[in-house]
């Protein structure tokens, strides 16, 4: 059960991104922190720092594997969530709400991002 | 059995495989002027005459020389307890530590050893060690570069200068700059250090004692460092740990030193052995093995190599340096030494080699034109200018074979009457007596 919200967009990486003005919040998804396991360390980007979609920001570890944040938008980082430094943990248990990464000034209107029922979709293939 | 391990019945297979002629075949992308001629080896030997040559050589040794040389690497008496737990086979014969129910006793030994060396240097956490003093400096360097993302290196000229030479050498392509800060006879200059700590600045990187054995307090170069967001990172003798202010006690965020006086011998250059040791929250930015200690499901006991996930044989493209490796034997070697001479041995042994190098102090400068460099606190090292080249001293006392210590001038442009010499518990009062006869007589 993953109730991915239908008010995000998301990527193929498994990061969504929820629009709100010019700007966005971005996060890993659901099923991103559930393939993870156990999140042990959040690296964020700071702010200042221009995320281009499609390229790494960041990176999550846990107890199985790092792996690297990939931007689901284009942008300028104008806050990063500094609270994940302390608890990691939050990824795995709100990856849509207290575990969100950080909020972009938006370059440009983000593309190919997929609703939620297109990334159900995408994810159910990802897994067979 | 043959000891060369392809046949040329071998080699012919393999390059039909590849589908070349000849070996040459695979170097065709290199132009013929620039292969090497050939590898200036000479032609084989039988054991007999190689065990001759290397005898020989061995020869030109002079074991028994009385000797105060020091400037970063000491000698000092090693129990025979060392040589003889560090030989067992489990730890001398042992592989990386990958798979950790089979490795607790390495793993164990690795961990109790990242705990002495935090306690030593009074920081939250060690890694598990890496090459040697000047790595360990340069990767501390690394760690704040990473952190602070900025590429500005503050450096004190009194650190080490094989260390210094490392530290540039490492950093010759990764668009740092090392701005250096001039050592004023002999002692650093704590103003000058923080004066250069901007916004640029990465860390600020001191030695304690200097190279020139002077004790000081870095506290205040820290504070101007944490101020500018660097980081301070310390150089240290580990002996003298013992009984001076520690870098944890100074406010350093990383503090590294070479571990060869614990339990390691002077053995014409390695292997040493580098400590690194940090606050906890660049823990993450550590680089190397580190060993950690946790519970199974049964709550039994273990240890692992832990932050593994960022490691090199994990995420190359990412690991936080090339290290991906340790010394494990002579990390074995510092914690079996650390651990039989305690927490009180160190102290003794560190305040006899500090009382020895006074006693040397006071002698020498007795012998006319002889005089400290410096009025600074020192340790078991001191500086002394000579009325004579000490280059040429050390020459002719190694003639009467004694090594009365390090000529400065070979680092140090302008201080070739500089001699350094250190004590530790190897010498004895009648040695610097005999010292002070030779040196008066030869100056």
């Amino acid at each position: 059960m993953s109730n991915n919200p239908t008010e995000l967009l998301y990527s193929r990486t498994h990061e969504w991104a929820r629009l709100e003005g010019e700007e966005a919040v971005i996060g890993i998804t659901w099923f991103a922190q559930k393939s993870l396991g156990d999140i042990t360390y959040v690296e964020l980007p700071r702010a200042g720092d221009r995320l281009t979609a499609g390229t790494e920001f960041g990176s999550v570890e846990s107890v199985k594997a790092a792996s690297d944040l990939i931007s689901p938008v284009n942008g300028v980082v104008v806050a990063v969530n500094t609270a994940l430094e302390n608890a990691p943990e939050t990824l795995n248990t709100a990856p849509f709400g207290d575990g969100w990464l950080a909020r972009v000034k938006l370059a440009d209107n983000p593309k190919d991002l997929m609703a939620a029922a297109a990334y159900e979709a995408f994810c159910a293939a990802e897994k067979h | 059995m043959p000891f060369i391990p392809h046949t040329p019945q071998e080699l012919r297979e393999m390059l039909a495989v590849v589908g070349v002629r000849s070996l040459d075949d695979l170097f065709a992308d290199i132009p013929p002027d620039m292969r090497p001629k050939h590898f200036n080896l000479p032609k084989g030997q039988s054991e007999a005459a190689v065990c001759a040559m290397f005898e020989k050589l061995a020869a030109k040794n002079r074991p028994g020389m009385t000797s105060f040389l020091g400037a970063g690497f000491y000698a000092h008496h090693i129990p025979k307890a060392v040589d003889a737990l560090a030989g067992r086979s489990e730890f001398y014969t042992a592989y990386t530590p990958y798979q950790s129910e089979c490795s607790q006793g390495t793993l164990q030994a690795v961990f109790e050893f990242q705990t002495a060396v935090s306690r030593l240097l009074e920081m939250d956490c060690a890694n598990a060690s890496v090459y040697d003093g000047g790595t360990a400096l340069f990767e501390g360097a690394m760690m704040a570069v990473r952190a602070t993302r900025r590429r500005a290196l503050v450096v004190d000229e009194a650190v080490n200068p094989v260390w210094r030479a490392m530290l540039a050498t490492y950093c010759a392509g990764l668009q740092l700059t090392i701005k250096t800060i001039p050592q004023k006879n002999g002692m650093s200059r704590s103003e000058a250090l923080s004066a250069a700590v901007n916004e640029d600045c990465a860390a600020v990187i001191v030695q304690n004692p200097n190279f020139f054995g002077v004790v000081a307090d870095y506290a205040g170069v820290f504070a101007a460092a944490r101020e500018n967001g660097a980081f301070g990172i310390i150089s240290v003798y580990p002996v003298m740990q013992a009984v001076l202010k520690t870098p944890g006690e100074m406010g350093a965020d990383v503090a590294v030193a070479e571990g060869q006086s614990l339990g390691q011998p002077l053995s014409f250059g390695g292997p040493w052995l580098g400590l690194m040791s940090c606050r906890k929250e660049h823990t993450r930015q550590l680089p190397g093995r580190i060993v950690g200690r946790t519970t199974d499901d049964d709550s039994n006991t273990g240890y692992v190599l832990t932050l593994q996930a960022r490691e090199q044989h994990i995420r190359r493209a990412k690991a936080t340096s090339n290290i991906c490796s340790n010394q494990a034997l002579c990390a074995l070697r510092a914690l079996i030494h650390l651990s039989l001479l305690g927490p009180d041995g160190l102290v003794r042994q560190a305040e006899h080699g500090m009382a020895l190098a006074r006693f040397a102090a006071g002698r020498l400068t007795a012998l006319r034109g002889v005089e400290l460099l410096n009025d600074a606190p020192f340790g078991n090292e001191v500086a002394m200018r000579l009325p004579k080249d000490a280059e040429g001293l050390v020459a002719g006392l190694m003639d009467r074979g004694c090594v009365p210590g390090y000529p400065v001038g070979r680092h140090y442009p302008g201080m070739e009457n500089v001699l350094l010499l250190a004590c530790t518990e190897a010498n004895s009062r009648n040695q610097i007596e005999l010292l002070a006869e030779e040196l008066g007589d030869m100056l």
